[in-house]
């Protein structure tokens, strides 16, 4: 399987898990324009970033094109434990998508 | 016959990661179909009430203390504006970051799901110099909270 454009992590402090996330994605705006040929470059961002746990969802984030390229994502949640399974997808505007699954640490 | 049993296991390993492939694609169907859909209206508004309304289906929002929005004075570059948003509301459902002087001022809307704390952390593009906003929903409230930003390079546009 390749790599995944996800970088996970999730962390038990006092009973609240903190989750990281790093996404490796352009995150274009549609505002910009190619400095050389003017043209525009076309929208490309992510949508949607959800994350699962013990088989519920604990966040669905939507994002935009105004979110920084590479997006970073971080929330908190109650109810995880060290070495619990943690699952983090994503799809874009342009219908691709990308998931990890990872573990509580 | 050295080779036969080469190629023997050759073709155990292939067939063994097939399975696996169709397990991946499998795996990776489920929680898709389970994402709620995404609030294009609201990240297409150019108006930042409307914006709002939009995502949070609320008409009018009070300003609250209760927020914290944790987001540098001035930011060097606009292209990558660290944000955190803390909120003290009970109930707290939704945590919207907008950025008032952006081509379309709504950026991110984290839903919170079961257990998840009233925080959410970001990047955001902000083209020049403004307010970020929170909004944060909680039952069918919204209150909002605001923090100046000052930018110093433009991250939307060139």
């Amino acid at each position: 399987m390749a790599k995944s454009s996800i970088k996970l992590r999730a962390k038990v402090k006092n009973d609240v898990v903190e989750v990281k996330a790093l996404i490796k994605h352009p995150m274009e705006s549609g505002n910009r324009k190619d400095k050389k040929t003017g043209e525009a470059i076309p929208a490309h961002y992510i949508t949607e970033v959800v994350c699962e746990h013990g088989g519920k969802t604990r966040l669905t984030a939507s994002l935009s094109g105004g979110v920084s390229k590479n997006p970073y994502v971080s929330f908190k949640f109650k109810g995880g434990a060290s070495g619990d399974p943690i699952t983090m997808n994503w799809k874009d505007n342009k219908g691709e998508s990308d998931s990890i699954e990872s573990k509580i640490k | 016959m050295q080779t036969n049993i080469k190629r023997r296991i050759f073709l155990k390993g292939s067939a063994a990661s097939g399975v696996m492939g169709v397990a991946v694609t499998a795996g990776l169907i489920t929680p898709q179909v389970l994402l709620a859909e995404w609030n294009e209206a609201a990240f297409k508004e150019k108006d930042v009430d409307a914006a709002i309304k939009a995502m949070t289906g609320s008409e009018s929002s009070e300003a609250s203390d209760k927020i914290h929005i944790k987001a540098p004075d001035i930011a060097e570059n606009g292209g990558v504006v660290p944000v955190s948003i803390t909120s003290d509301i009970e109930g707290t459902t939704e945590i919207l970051i907008l950025a008032p002087n952006n081509p379309v001022p709504m950026v991110a809307a984290f839903a919170l799901g079961e257990g998840a704390e009233a925080f959410a952390r970001t990047n955001i593009k902000m083209g020049k110099t403004g307010d970020v906003v929170a909004v944060i929903k909680a039952g069918d409230k919204t209150y909002t909270a605001k923090k100046a930003v000052k930018v110093t390079i433009g991250g939307c546009g060139g």
